[in-house]
């Protein structure tokens, strides 16, 4: 059975944006159904869809709206819409082409957790974006799909846009709630969990554009078509973003389950590489998931590539699941940047430092000053002045941030060390070899141009002493061979 | 960003920078019925004071202050923590360029130069007729059309440094082509019955 998507149905239909054009193919019509059934059957219903959130954590939805207290007066649903993982574009794609799937959704996630008033946080950047969604808002709300008494169903939703202004932490659902607030976009500690106390102290909902654009879908097909897409653990479509030197970088919808390769290769997706370039690494999941290695991978010491042993990673089964099995966090956004050989990767691990050193909100020590004393390893790296030990510090500096170390408030320093320790250590080998092949004096010099912390490194003949790997001691300058 | 200290004991009158209109903080209590708490209207109040000013002056801040019922610090705090703001007058066209891994690979980084070249500014800073200010971004979720900027509102895709000619040229880059909803922009200024304008 061909693959027919949902979500992405009316990308590139001209008019899609309307509520007459969404109405004419069947527009909350699923919205109708929901609110025919009581808001219990329908949180049922999406628990048994096994419906897992689009946003980056994978944590089932229907469950999520199961942990509000069956006794509140005020619920908010708020929706994140504030996308800022590199290289992520999905929601962006569908609230450009087709805001009302959104706002269905939202009146359908809504109604099943009797919100009373749902937020969208929609990031600051997007402003055409804004402008797209707040006039199919108000003719949603002219249409009488929001307000009081909806459809006849006695049941009133308020909805209302919230515009960010320019942090990748307010992402993050507590980190969402403060923003909200008026606030600093700080993560609050959990629990209490937004379901019990979250917006304005009232329990609260946060979901993903991508989330809610699948409910309606669930409604008027059913609970059998949506169980019979994707992989056992992972059910339905979902929105895949290629981007990078690929032929037709963008947004494409596919059951979850797609291979990498797939999805660089495929002639429906990425179409393979431009130019016959080689792919080197792929972020398969946003950066902070971590680096699959796309070229041929030698697991024997001297570096010798044994065709039969040795394998690319592309094979990676972009689910909920097949990650993990590659070091890798988890799914993520599902959006991969293709790196290719060209590329040096001491400019991707500068990137990858940077972002994460100027997106760290600075609540929690060890990720403040982690993410940044990370990119100055990596900016010295790259300026020709590396040390073996660097790879090994930023392996141990890594492994003490973060929430899965227990030592974080939001997982933002998780992402952070999974995309840079992924990086360091399935490409050991070339960034050794780059160390190895410094030349003694000059990058020094250009380091010391960029980094006054250069001029107190040791450093012999452009690479530090080969040290036992895991601790903080600097190695003595060997002056001995110049 | 661009954030510079002011002792504000020793602030001049002059140093405070303009004030927000009557007109614009109507605009921001028209708000308040959005949200339950005052301290919530923070950044729309925020974005539309910036829209009506050009950046966010000290008095300002202050007027917000008093407007949502929050100590000073409270706005100041909002104020440095998010990148859109500014606290020193920005050019009447800001340029956001995406900085991130795609945009990266893809050239960003010769749009950079060309575009500090042009313009002969560096980050954050703003031309002497202030027609352009220029910044950097974290990732703008635009990578299928890396590199790619943001002038204003406007997205611009596959952005080249031989196409920054053309585009910086044109005096309608920072024009959405769909239609915009002002319910985040700034109150026009009117003619009032004494005929000056009102802002």
């Amino acid at each position: 059975m061909a693959f027919e998507p949902v979500l992405m149905k009316h990308v590139g239909r001209p008019g899609s944006t309307s509520l007459a054009a969404y109405r004419a193919d069947g527009g909350y019509q699923g919205a109708a159904r929901a609110l025919r059934m009581t808001p219990d059957d329908l949180v049922e219903l999406v628990k048994k869809a096994n419906l897992r959130g689009r946003g980056g954590a994978g944590f089932p939805a229907g469950l999520k709206w199961s942990f509000l207290p069956p006794d509140r007066k005020v619920t908010y649903l708020c929706v994140n819409a504030d996308e800022s993982e590199p290289p992520t574009f999905s929601n962006r794609v569908l609230i450009e082409h087709d805001p009302h799937m959104l706002l269905e959704g939202i009146l359908i996630a809504g109604y099943a957790t009797r919100a009373t008033t749902a937020y969208i946080y929609i990031r600051g950047e997007f402003a055409e974006q804004f402008h797209i969604l707040q006039r199919a808002l108000d003719e949603a709300y002219a249409a009488g799909y929001f307000g009081r008494n909806i459809l006849g169903s006695g049941y009133d939703l308020e909805c209302l846009i919230h515009r960010g202004a320019g942090a990748y932490i307010c992402g993050e659902e507590t980190g969402l709630i403060e923003s909200l607030e008026g606030k600093r976009g700080w993560p609050r500690i959990k629990p209490p969990y937004p379901a019990v106390q979250g917006l304005f102290g009232q329990p609260t909902v946060v979901n993903n554009v991508e989330t809610l654009a699948c409910l309606p879908h669930i409604l008027t097909r059913g609970l059998d078509w949506w169980l019979s897409i994707g992989t056992a653990d992972s059910k339905g479509p979902k929105m895949y973003c290629i981007s990078g030197p690929v032929n037709r970088p963008g947004c494409y919808e596919a059951p979850l389950g797609l291979s990498c390769r797939e999805l660089i290769y495929g002639p429906d997706f990425g179409g393979g590489m431009r130019d016959g370039l080689k792919v080197k690494a792929v972020f398969p999941g946003g950066l902070s998931m971590g680096v699959l290695r796309g070229d041929l991978f030698p697991k024997a010491p001297p570096g010798v590539i044994d065709p039969k042993a040795d394998y690319d990673e592309l094979d990676c089964r972009l689910d909920f699941e097949d990650p993990r099995n590659y070091g890798l966090l988890g799914l993520g956004t599902a959006a991969a940047v293709v790196i290719p050989q060209t590329v040096d990767l001491r400019d991707v691990l500068v990137s990858v430092a940077r972002f994460f050193a100027v997106e760290s909100c600075g609540q929690c020590t060890q990720c403040r000053e982690g993410t940044h004393w990370v990119y100055q390893i990596a900016q010295r790296i790259r300026a020709g002045a590396g040390r073996l030990i660097d790879l090994d510090i930023i392996e141990e500096l890594t492994a003490s941030m973060g929430m899965i170390s227990g030592l974080s408030i939001c997982g933002l320093p998780d992402g952070a060390a999974w995309a840079l320790r992924t990086l360091v250590r399935k490409f050991r080998r070339e960034f050794e070899e780059r160390i190895a092949h410094q030349e003694p004096e000059a990058p020094l010099r250009r380091a010391r141009g960029t980094n006054l912390a250069a001029y107190q490194l040791p450093v012999s003949h452009g690479r530090a002493r080969a040290y036992p790997g895991g601790t903080f001691y600097l190695v003595e300058a060997d002056h001995s061979n110049e | 960003m661009s954030w510079r200290a002011i002792d504000r004991k020793t602030v001049t009158d002059e140093q405070l920078g303009p004030a927000l209109s009557e007109a614009v903080l109507d605009k921001i209590r028209s708000f308040f019925p959005r949200y339950p708490s005052r301290q919530a209207v923070m950044l729309p109040a925020l974005h539309i004071a910036q829209e009506a000013l050009g950046y966010l002056s000290l008095r300002a801040m202050h007027q917000v202050a008093e407007l949502l019922e929050v100590p000073p610090a409270a706005v100041l705090d909002a104020v440095s923590f998010y990148t859109h703001f500014w606290t020193r007058p920005r050019g009447r066209k800001v340029i956001v360029l995406c900085r991130s891994l795609t945009c990266e690979l893809m050239g960003g980084r010769e749009v950079q130069d060309a575009i500090q070249r042009r313009l002969g500014i560096g980050e954050h800073e703003t031309t002497p007729d202030g027609e352009w200010s220029f910044m950097t971004e974290e990732c703008l979720a635009a990578c299928e059309h890396a590199p790619c900027m943001l002038i204003n509102e406007k997205l611009h895709r596959r952005v080249t440094a031989d196409d920054l000619d053309r585009i910086l040229a044109d005096p309608e880059n920072d024009r959405l082509s769909t239609p915009r909803s002002d319910l985040y922009d700034a109150p026009q200024p009117c003619t009032s019955e004494f005929g000056g304008i009102v802002v």
